[in-house]
């Protein structure tokens, strides 16, 4: 058996290789969904928005569906639509993405995971990448997700959630991470 | 539907979140402990890129600019396996590459090193692996660089890369540096990796096989991602 390459950090130039086109933009016209904006910022231990941070994101279709050969549901793929997404910082160190509300996914023994997107977190001076979920404030199945279940801190749990506002009559919702401090997001071992 | 899960990242083989060494780290990683979550549909699953077509030449670093000119320095085949943990081919996964050019610069406004910038150069490439799981690319050695951690910091010359694998778990980013680098025992990034074993396999070796007459030298840098657990378990039905 193999041992595993260590992870480095992605460093301050990342963007050479990672990030000069843009790969933010992950609905088209035609992809089924309700059309959302996802945007924030990572925050580091002085409480300063971190301008070198780069997320990805993975989420599942509207119908709760991932297009990948390991999910064998007979919900509908969507073609128009990977559910990858991936964003550096703006000059306000926001990194966004224009997507669609995903679906519920099958959760382990038979439970059922309310809508969330799957994130990874990389930054200059973070050595191994930290992940996360995003859930949305106004989904009513937050309550029985086993996930945010298995956070029993409330307080820690509420970082977990994506604050929904609306700019130009669509829905924008605000999730901001902090990688250490007081109220420091919830990052998973998995 | 059963799922068949990862193996977990391997804490003895990846940095922690915070060195103090490698000062940037200290702010910028998670301080409380890692909540533990089992691996469910969304984690086993990732993006593939399956449909990812590559322009000629991405696997070129060396004439990929727009110039359509060779940019300067010392030419250098990289190739190596992307394996799991069972040594397991990871076959057609994207493998993107970045790096400084010859002088220890890279192509980006915020590196201010003085050295000279290579208009021929980018320092930025994708390549794809075959079904063995097998990658090859061309590139330039790349210089050694100074940096603000401490007095007199410098970076040991390495490339970086980004791995997606089969799954959401098993993405990489990752960099590997070059056999007989006097620098390489006082690279504090290199040193967070907590292992003697473990650091070693970031070291590219020279392979005189890869070696092409009368062109460039030869480096192998083989990496391994995360495997599956043996057994699937009964996950979403």
């Amino acid at each position: 058996m193999s041992k595993q390459t260590p992870s480095q950090t992605v460093g301050p130039f990342y963007a050479i290789g990672l990030t000069r086109d843009p790969m933010n933009v992950m609905a088209t016209a035609s992809t089924q969904g309700q059309r959302i904006r996802i945007e924030g910022q990572v925050f580091d231990g002085d409480g300063m928005a971190i301008p070198d941070v780069m997320v990805e994101i993975w989420q599942a279709n509207s119908c709760g569906r991932y297009n990948h050969p390991d999910d064998k549901q007979e919900k509908p793929l969507d073609p128009t639509f990977t559910g990858w997404g991936r964003s550096g910082t703006d000059e306000r160190c926001f990194y966004s993405f224009e997507t669609i509300k995903p679906g519920p996914v099958p959760g382990n023994d038979d439970s059922v995971q309310a809508p969330h997107v799957n994130v990874t977190v990389f930054a200059r001076g973070m050595l191994v990448h930290a992940f996360t979920r995003i859930y949305f404030s106004d989904e009513p199945m937050n309550e029985n997700d086993p996930v945010l279940k298995s956070v029993k801190n409330k307080a820690r749990r509420a970082t977990l959630i994506a604050q929904r506002g609306e700019r130009d009559g669509k829905p924008v919702y605000r999730f901001d991470m902090r990688v250490q401090g007081g109220n420091e997001t919830v990052f998973f071992d998995m | 539907m059963k799922i068949q899960t990862y193996n977990p990242r391997d804490w003895r083989s990846h940095p922690p979140y915070s060195f103090k060494a490698y000062g940037s780290s200290v702010k910028r990683g998670p301080l409380k402990k890692l909540i533990p979550l089992k691996q469910t549909l969304s984690e086993v699953t990732g993006p593939l890129f399956s449909d990812i077509k590559l322009e000629p030449g991405e696997n070129d670093l060396t004439r990929n600019d727009e110039t359509g000119k060779e940019a300067l320095g010392e030419r250098i085949i990289v190739v190596g396996r992307v394996l799991d943990e069972d040594d397991k081919p990871v076959p057609n996964t994207l493998i993107e590459i970045w790096q400084a050019n010859a002088a220890g610069r890279y192509h980006h406004p915020v590196d201010q090193h003085n050295a000279p910038l290579d208009p021929n150069f980018v320092g930025a490439g994708r390549c794809v692996t075959n079904e063995k799981g097998e990658y090859r690319y061309l590139t330039i050695k790349p210089g050694a660089y100074p940096w603000l951690n401490h007095t007199n910091a410098w970076r040991p010359a390495h490339i970086h890369l980004s791995l997606f694998g089969p799954s959401f778990v098993t993405r990489l980013v990752t960099q590997f540096f070059f056999p007989g680098d006097p620098l390489i025992p006082l690279d504090p990034i290199l040193n967070s990796v907590p292992t003697k074993s473990a650091r070693e396999r970031l070291m590219a070796s020279y392979v005189h096989d890869v070696t092409e007459p009368e062109f460039a030298l030869g480096y192998r840098f083989d990496i391994v991602l995360r495997g599956r657990k043996a057994t699937p378990f009964e996950g979403p039905q």
